[in-house]
């Protein structure tokens, strides 16, 4: 899939495994399909899971699968259109008002004139919506609009129209529409529901943790400088963590972490003592560390040394 | 593929969809469309094929895999006809304030009578099953909880947010609505504007204990619960029984009795056993910490009554409160004279309540409208 094409021409499910797979992503039959829909049916994706699942990932191996720019929108609470969609430069154009008096220029043109100048696309702020809508050598740029559940649901509203036409209107300059649509990702924690409307336009997938062979699959693609047998035994552990009812499990994210610092601290086999010093890499909230220390780290060795 | 062939398909198709319907997944049309499309793409040869297509077109919430999972295999798989049916939760019927309940006699009425104590003959354990007196009140009681949905549109715990609204010579410069007055003025901003930050009402999330202990009062405060939600955004329902039941989407309807009749198919563990430590802690693990909790005002309405160990409560409770901006805590317990919290797990769950108030009658109930509008 080499050369300026767009991703979208993609042909079966196994294709978008072994694009993503050489993006260093590798994704499960589930994931797969949904993305290879949503690269077909030109559909926005909407993922949903467990923080530290992998969800923003998908999105920035599609933008390097693609070529295409990955234009990403972290919501937030009291996100709105300035900040989404698009803004005037006011300093500019004030500075640019000032320009044309100093000049004299003025005298000489109509008002409607300076005015018109004004509302021109070199004063127009692009903000990631907008610039989704642009593409660079006909590669769809991919659009992530990162944690969705964190904006306010009127925040949705925006979100509904730009998806379904792929084109926003700015009154004093008309309508900007995609040309190549991007691809877009969308993500939740899933914290509130996402409206039944933005839903519908969606495909959708929910992002779940990987088995174990697949971690260590992971983990020797991310952290290749991870020997074989740790990544193994933190694969375990880390799946067995998830089964303990945690506040918060182990994402991916944190077994890439907590394999990195193994090896930093020069770590080979996994003992209690090793557990002890890197645990804050691993688990977050000091209750779930209580829990694990009154099992005992030597429990989990244990299990290892079973396995 | 022949012009019959694809029709077969469809057929199938729709049949599907149809059976998903049936189990209580809402498909709208365009899925349905989505979903062939996407055979189309990933073709009918593998049956994970044909899975996968149907889960990112037609399942939008991870509490519906499991009835899809069934009724894939029912359909595409033929397995014995009759399991997905057999999927419906067994449902237990909530007895709504009706009037008829009012010809039953009370069983307790020369002590209710007598002093006019109606909370503590209600409450007593031994009443929990003669709690139909309370049906006596409850056509006027129902009259006045209509009116409190109006003080609960009106007021409302605030905070500050993000978003910007235009104020009055105060605050930030709004330089976009100076320029806009400029351009009006030849470009000479004489109108300067200002802009603030505005104030949106806070989350509130309900948690009503719906067990055996709680039930002559679950039937009341669930109508505060709904009269709660009308008109307002932002406000979350959850019951709270063996298990945590989320009902914020059945009494989001404006209709009480079709809320309440709504709510009593969703809870199925209504009138149950006690495990509110556990509730807690699947509510805290689902919903509250990872998000809905965060700065928001928690009501639990409980009595407290906790079969479970008093640590989990205690540890649950914690970890509520440090997200949460005030937890409440409503007992009907708390009006009855001498009335000390020594039930294990209200005792466990009180450091972390930041205000405790009684919840046995409509007054309490006003006054509680009154706590949550700060």
């Amino acid at each position: 899939m080499a050369g300026p094409t767009d991703i979208r021409g993609v042909d079966s499910v196994d294709g978008v495994v072994s694009a993503l797979a050489a993006q260093d992503y590798l994704a499960d039959e589930g994931l797969a399909t949904a993305v290879f829909l949503a690269l077909r049916l030109r559909r926005p994706l909407l993922l949903e899971g467990e923080a530290g699942v992998g969800k923003t990932e998908v999105a920035k191996a599609l933008a390097t699968w693609s070529g295409g720019e990955l234009i990403r929108l972290q919501c937030y609470e009291g996100l709105d259109a300035s900040q989404a969609v698009y803004e005037w430069d006011y300093s500019r154009q004030l500075l640019h008002l000032r320009a044309v008096e100093a000049a004299g220029v003025a005298s000489g043109t109509e008002v409607s004139e300076i005015t018109d100048e004004l509302y021109a696309e070199r004063f127009l702020v692009r903000r990631p919506l907008l610039r989704s809508l642009s593409s660079v050598d006909g590669l769809p740029p991919v659009l992530l609009i990162d944690e969705v559940d964190r904006a306010d649901d009127e925040f949705e509203a925006f979100l509904l129209e730009i998806l379904s036409d792929y084109a926003i209107t700015v009154p004093e300059l008309g309508t900007f529409r995609a040309e190549v649509p991007p691809i877009v990702v969308i993500t939740s924690n899933r914290t509130r529901d996402v409206h039944d409307a933005l839903k519908r336009r969606c495909l959708y997938h929910w992002v779940q943790h990987p088995d174990v062979e697949r971690e260590v699959e992971i983990l020797r693609v991310r952290a290749p400088h991870v020997p074989a047998a740790l990544a193994r035994d933190v694969a375990v552990v880390a799946a067995e963590l998830r089964d303990m009812g945690l506040y918060k499990p182990p994402g991916v994210a944190e077994t890439l972490d907590w394999a990195e610092a193994l090896v930093l601290v020069g770590v080979d086999d996994l003992d209690a003592a090793a557990f002890e010093m890197t645990i804050g890499a691993l688990l977050k909230y000091r209750e779930d560390q209580d829990r694990l220390r009154s099992r005992g780290f030597g429990d989990l060795v244990g299990l290892l040394r079973g396995a | 593929m022949s012009a019959a062939g694809g029709q077969t398909l469809d057929r199938h198709l729709v049949g599907f969809v149809d059976v998903l319907r049936r189990s209580g997944i809402a498909v709208p049309l365009g899925s349905t469309l989505d979903f062939g499309r996407a055979l189309a793409e990933v073709g009918t040869g593998t049956r994970s094929g044909v899975y996968w297509a149907g889960r990112a077109t037609l399942v939008w919430r991870p509490e519906d895999v499991a009835t899809y999972d069934e009724a894939f295999e029912h359909h595409w798989m033929g397995a014995a006809s009759g399991s997905v049916t057999a999927a419906e939760q067994p449902t237990i019927t909530l007895l709504l304030d009706v009037p008829e309940d009012a010809d039953v006699p009370p069983v307790d009425d020369g002590a209710s009578d007598a002093d006019g104590d109606h909370i503590s003959v209600r409450w007593s354990r031994t009443e929990v099953l003669a709690s139909r007196d309370f049906a006596d009140c409850t056509e006027e009681e129902l009259a006045e909880l209509h009116d409190l949905m109006r003080g609960l549109r009106l007021f409302g715990a605030t905070r500050r947010c993000r978003r910007l609204r235009p104020a009055v010579h105060r605050g930030r410069p709004d330089l976009r609505r100076t320029v806009r007055a400029a351009l009006r003025t030849g470009g000479e901003p004489i109108h300067r504007a200002f802009s603030e930050p505005g104030v949106r009402p806070r989350r509130l999330v309900l948690l009503l204990d719906v067990s055996g202990s709680m039930e002559p009062y679950a039937r009341a405060l669930i109508r505060f619960l709904h009269a709660a939600m009308v008109g307002r955004r932002d406000v979350e329902a959850f019951a709270l029984g063996t298990r945590l039941t989320r009902l914020t989407r059945e009494l989001s309807t404006r209709d009480p009795d079709a809320a309440l009749a709504r709510a009593a198919v969703a809870v199925t563990d209504w009138s149950g056993g006690t495990r509110l430590g556990d509730g807690l802690r699947s509510f805290n693990d689902n919903w509250g910490v990872p998000g809905m909790a965060r700065g928001a005002t928690v009501v639990i309405l409980s009595d407290g009554w906790d079969r479970g160990e008093p640590s989990v409560m205690e540890e649950q409770m914690g970890r509520l409160h440090r997200v949460a901006h005030q937890v409440v805590w409503v007992n009907p317990l708390k009006a009855s004279p001498g009335y000390a919290p020594i039930a294990r797990g209200m005792a466990a769950a009180l450091p972390h309540v930041d205000r405790f108030v009684e919840g046995h009658s409509l007054d309490s109930l006003r006054s509680l409208a009154q706590v949550l509008a700060d």
